[in-house]
């Protein structure tokens, strides 16, 4: 690996011991020997990242170095950008440039990162695997014939094949923990309106959250902190929320005192038995560390993924409305008529995933359905959220499996839409209750990584990047590369 | 559960063949199958929640912010002519 | 049997905002096509609406102004339909719960006051403008309305003719503009209505309605109205139903045509708006506008017979705008001895003649305080009513105050009895035959010396001294 973590590049750049430049020539070069197999990156501007690395040194060498400053980091295909297209992984966005930056580009930028480039994802975020990606599968660099998770699977393999240092995911029902969870990296979903979501192509609008995929505890935090902050242009975007010392959060070397939570629901008969060992023996080393792990039970568990299953499409299916061929995006040739265009242009552009998941919200929202679904699912929304705020009265953060399985190989699951949400069992009640949640690495099971999965109430960032970064203090599952992706470079 | 799935992918605006339509029709009932689980849940006397947190929203100020961007924002248009977006007739 | 028709009425007007509901684009009128979009407004990949904070406000004030309820916490919802000139395929609508909710608005009608209820007042988002004129295959358009806020105000179903129909929306009309909370120009489409229209027979059930839409007059909104209930009527005495349905008023033809088959295939699909928490409004924010508001048309209207005691018809006339009754306030202010010398002036001389030049009072070259130095001179008899007459058109043309243009022109009343008594016995001397016969009792000649004096002064006589020293003098 050319270097461990994020934080290692900055003290190194601090330091003098290398450059801006060199760092992005590096990576570049990693790039352009293992994406071909990957796919992690969907689009690349080599001169232009390091048009921006040779302008971070520039700057270095005139002011104080900000946050950031010179640090490569990846972006999702969904974070719209001026420089290059933004594109969603989707045919219907085809060649789209965004005629602006998201916040959270703008927030890196102002830090000092350099933005390498735009990484695969599943089709507008909707997918456990990046397969439902319009420009090709993503492979997992543990097991090339693996998935990577997903949505965004290519922001979780560059950062495990050290393609990248770092890269910012999305996180609507786990996309940022399931894939980190399934490569072996460290990925962080921030409270429900800690980031802003302008900019960011919208899935589902009260779930989604950007947010990083690192290596290392500390990079996460580095990264919250610099995306973070209240947006007047977005209306979820709180302006109120707690501040964090990010950074410090990150100094926790051991777990006195700190109630962990065991709920019940999510050690399950069905789940894989090595998923299972590991997290059981993560949750007996925070023992060591200090902590007292208490069982508790989150009785709604079990319907949040159906809650989700309702909620999500039903946004989605409004948000994807502005498809529709008339002011950007993909339209058909020579339509007939007005609605030939609508339908033939969506047919064309949409893939057969986010079809299912319009018609799944369409169809929820229809007349004589509402009640049924939408508004049901909304209450038990309303029911998993309360039964993490009554868990919290006991227990200061929860730990459980990231997901209930390791990668699965690729199109093992893609025929069966119903099994594959199922894998995100773990991670979906997070995003219902709007709260943080983080996966870090914790074992292996069936030689590929597993993923322990931390949640905190809202806005407690700091217990969660706490109990997580002593953890990792402990053990060394984070330091871990996958073969073939080594210090071979 | 039976549904319609012609009528909502017209609702949706999206053509389907009838191939996909064939395929469509189970997997959603499959999907719409598990989702009715929700019915066991009681939710006698629950509010719905459609926002994660209970915040107010901002206001925004009543300020010209933008400028004239057209031929910016248009960029990507798939047709337009002399400004105006250009789409098959819309029949009234 | 006789039948009654019943009619419910859905106003889309423009909220008059410098920039639109949810961006910083402006929403002045006529601008090159899309010249006033944004990413937000053209509905672009990961844009989120943030509102206006003035369209909160003014929908307030309006529910306020109808004693209304306000609700403290409203929401916003999605409407999804697809159409080219909604760029997100839905539209942002307080849907499930508006902001304003139970008002009514007294119209006048033949047989007194009456009470038309408002059901809601609800926030929205405008539409672009399709554009097919004069094109073959194609449309255009233009997306410089998408997103200007709208106030969508549905009354309840209480009108019984089209000239009830009028006279609320003339009522609500006024009404809003008077608040400044929309301009409501009907010909750039600030102010346009739905009705919903149905018949019975008197004491029966509400029938089935029909949705009459694209009115944009008062003129085709009558007409509309009486075309349905006519055609409503002829359906169910042939024997037919009246079917639910939506109906387009063309006004080139006179009749309304069926939008059945566009209607069949909507199913708006509405939920919460996940971009927009809820709208929260404090009592003390509602409190502070209610304390703002201007006095309404009817209260003025009240206020200037009893105060001023103006007749219902000048009162009527001054309470039409807020720049009207403002004017006419500063008039009576300037000119305290006599509101209804003001009136007088104000509504018949100035407002003919500024209605002549194509002028309106906000423009008007004469100011309340130089009609008030005019109306002083009239009272102090300086001059008499009928050369202040002159006086006022010399001061429209040129701007110059009263006493001015009387001391330029010599148009000083003549109030020297020594000229007067010279004056009348001349008009007598030359008149021997009438001053024969008035002597005799043809006392209706007093007309034709009073005419004549005035004459021979070229008005410039006070009329009451001619007329005083003519009765003493002809004796």
């Amino acid at each position: 690996m050319p270097f461990s973590s994020l934080s290692e590049i900055k003290s190194r750049l601090d330091a003098g011991e290398t450059s801006a430049a060199e760092v992005a020539r590096l990576y570049l070069d990693r790039i352009a020997a293992h994406n071909e197999l990957l796919n992690a990156f969907v689009y690349i501007d080599s001169k232009h990242v390091m048009d921006q690395a040779e302008a971070s040194d520039r700057y270095r060498a005139g002011h104080e170095a900000r946050p950031l400053e010179g640090l490569p980091i990846a972006v999702k295909d969904i974070f719209c950008t001026r420089d290059g297209p933004t594109q969603c992984c989707s045919n219907i966005l085809k060649g789209f440039h965004a005629p602006y930056d998201a916040q959270v580009i703008t927030l890196l930028k102002e830090a000092g990162a350099i933005l390498v480039g735009k990484t695969n994802m599943d089709e507008f975020a909707m997918g456990s695997s990046t397969e439902t990606s319009a420009f090709g599968i993503c492979r997992n660099p543990w097991d090339t014939d693996a998935i990577p998770g997903g949505s965004s699977g290519g922001s979780a393999a560059a950062v495990a094949a050290a393609l990248t240092p770092a890269a910012l995911g999305t996180d609507t029902g786990g996309s940022i923990r399931q894939p980190a969870s399934v490569c072996g990296i460290t990925g962080l979903k921030p409270t429900y309106g800690r980031v802003s979501r302008r900019g960011i192509i919208a899935f589902a609008s009260s779930l989604d959250q950007a947010g990083p995929m690192t290596r290392t505890v500390r990079d996460a935090a580095m990264i919250t902190a610099a995306i973070s902050g209240h947006d007047s242009r977005d209306a979820t975007s709180v302006n109120d929320a707690p501040a964090i010392d990010w950074l410090g959060a990150c100094d926790a070397t051991d777990m006195k005192g700190v109630k962990i939570g065991r709920p019940k629901e999510y050690f399950v008969d069905g789940m894989d038995a090595g998923v299972r060992n590991s997290v059981d023996a993560a949750l007996a080393q925070c023992k060591e560390l200090g902590a007292e792990i208490i069982d508790i039970s989150l009785p709604h568990t079990g319907y949040a993924v159906a809650a989700y299953y309702v909620i999500a499409p039903s946004e989605a299916s409004a948000n994807l409305s502005r498809y529709d061929g008339v002011r950007f995006g993909h339209r058909c040739d020579n339509p007939d008529d007005l609605l030939d265009m609508y339908t033939r242009s969506r047919d064309e552009g949409f893939g057969s995933e986010v079809k299912r998941r319009i018609l799944t919200g369409a169809f929820a929202l229809s007349s004589g359905y509402y009640d049924a679904y939408y508004l049901k699912a909304q209450k038990v929304r309303t029911l998993v959220q309360q039964d993490f705020i009554k868990a919290f009265e006991k227990v200061d953060i929860i730990a459980t499996p990231t997901s209930p399985i390791t990668a699965f190989k690729l199109g093992e699951k893609s025929d069966d839409p119903l099994t594959m949400y199922l894998s995100d069992i773990f991670t979906i009640a997070v995003n219902l209750a709007g709260l943080p949640g983080l996966s870090q690495p914790c074992g292996f099971a069936n030689d590929m990584p597993v993923g322990l999965q931390w949640i905190a109430p809202a806005w407690r960032e700091d217990v969660l990047l706490g109990a997580a970064a002593a953890y990792e203090h402990a053990t060394d599952w984070h330091t871990r590369t996958p073969s073939g992706f080594g210090g071979e470079s | 559960m039976d549904i319609d799935v012609n009528k909502v992918a017209m609702l949706a605006r999206i053509r389907l063949t009838d191939d996909e339509a064939a395929e469509l029709g189970p997997q959603l009932s499959g999907i719409l199958g598990y989702i009715e689980t929700l019915s066991e849940v009681d939710t006698e006397g629950v509010a719905a929640t459609a926002h994660p947190h209970d915040a107010a929203m901002p206001l925004r100020a009543n300020v010209v912010t933008n400028t004239n961007r057209r031929d910016e924002l248009q960029a990507s248009a798939p047709k337009t002519e002399s400004g105006l977006y250009v789409v098959p007739k819309v029949i009234e | 049997m006789s039948w009654e028709v019943v009619i419910g009425l859905e106003v889309h007007c423009q909220i008059n905002t410098r920039t639109k509901a949810f961006c910083g684009c402006s929403t002045e009128f006529g601008a090159e096509p899309n010249t006033q979009t944004c990413p937000v407004c053209l509905g672009m990949p990961g844009q989120l609406p943030v509102l206006n904070t003035v369209a909160v406000d003014k929908s307030i004030l309006t529910g306020l102004a109808i004693d209304a309820r306000i609700n403290l916490e409203s929401r916003f919802d999605r409407k999804n339909y697809f159409y080219p000139d909604l760029p997100k395929g839905y539209q942002i609508s307080q849907f499930a719960v508006p902001i304003v909710e139970g008002g009514y608005i007294d119209i006048p009608t033949r047989d007194g006051e009456k009470r038309i209820g408002v059901t809601r007042i609800h926030m929205e988002e405008d539409a672009g403008k399709s554009m097919h004129e004069g094109l073959e295959a194609v449309s255009h358009i233009d997306l410089n309305r998408s997103g200007v806020p709208l106030m969508e105000i549905v009354s309840e179903p209480d009108m019984r003719s089209a000239d009830e129909a009028i006279a609320y929306l003339k009522q609500l009309h006024q009404l809003i503009r008077f608040l400044d909370v929309s301009d409501a120009d009907m010909e750039k489409g600030q102010f346009r209505c739905d009705a919903n229209v149905s018949v019975r027979h008197p004491g029966e059930p509400f029938g089935t309605r029909t949705e009459l839409k694209n009115m944009n007059s008062f003129r085709f909104i009558k007409q509309a109205i009486d075309f349905e209930m006519m055609r409503q009527i002829e359906v169910i005495e042939d024997g037919g139903e009246v079917v639910q349905e939506s109906r387009l008023w063309d006004s080139v033809k006179n009749e309304s045509r069926s939008m059945r088959s566009k209607e069949e295939a909507h199913d708006y699909r509405y939920f919460p708006e996940p971009d927009l928490p809820p709208l929260r409004v404090s009592q003390a924010e509602v409190d502070a506008i209610r304390a703002g508001m201007p006095e309404l048309p009817g209260q003025l209207r009240k206020r200037f017979e009893v105060e001023f005691g103006l007749s219902p018809y000048d009162a009527d006339v001054l309470s039409q705008t807020r720049e009207l009754s403002g004017w006419y306030e500063s008039l009576v202010a300037a000119h305290p001895a006599d509101p209804k010398r003001c009136a007088n002036w104000m509504a018949n001389e100035l407002l003919g003649r500024l209605k002549e030049t194509g002028q309106d009072i906000k423009n008007s070259p004469v100011s309340a305080e130089s009609l008030a130095g005019l109306l002083d001179r009239i009272a102090d008899n300086t001059i008499s009513g009928k050369i202040a007459k002159d006086v006022l058109d010399l001061m429209m043309a040129s701007g110059a105050d009263a006493d001015t243009i009387i001391e330029e022109k010599g148009l000083k009343q003549v109030t020297d009895s020594g000229a007067i008594d010279a004056a009348i016995k001349a008009v007598m001397d030359a008149n021997p035959e009438q001053v024969a016969d008035y002597r005799a009792g043809k006392d209706k000649l007093m007309g034709f010396f009073v005419g004549q004096v005035m004459k021979a002064s070229k008005g410039q006589a006070n009329p009451g001294m001619v007329n005083q020293r003519l009765k003493e003098l002809l004796k």
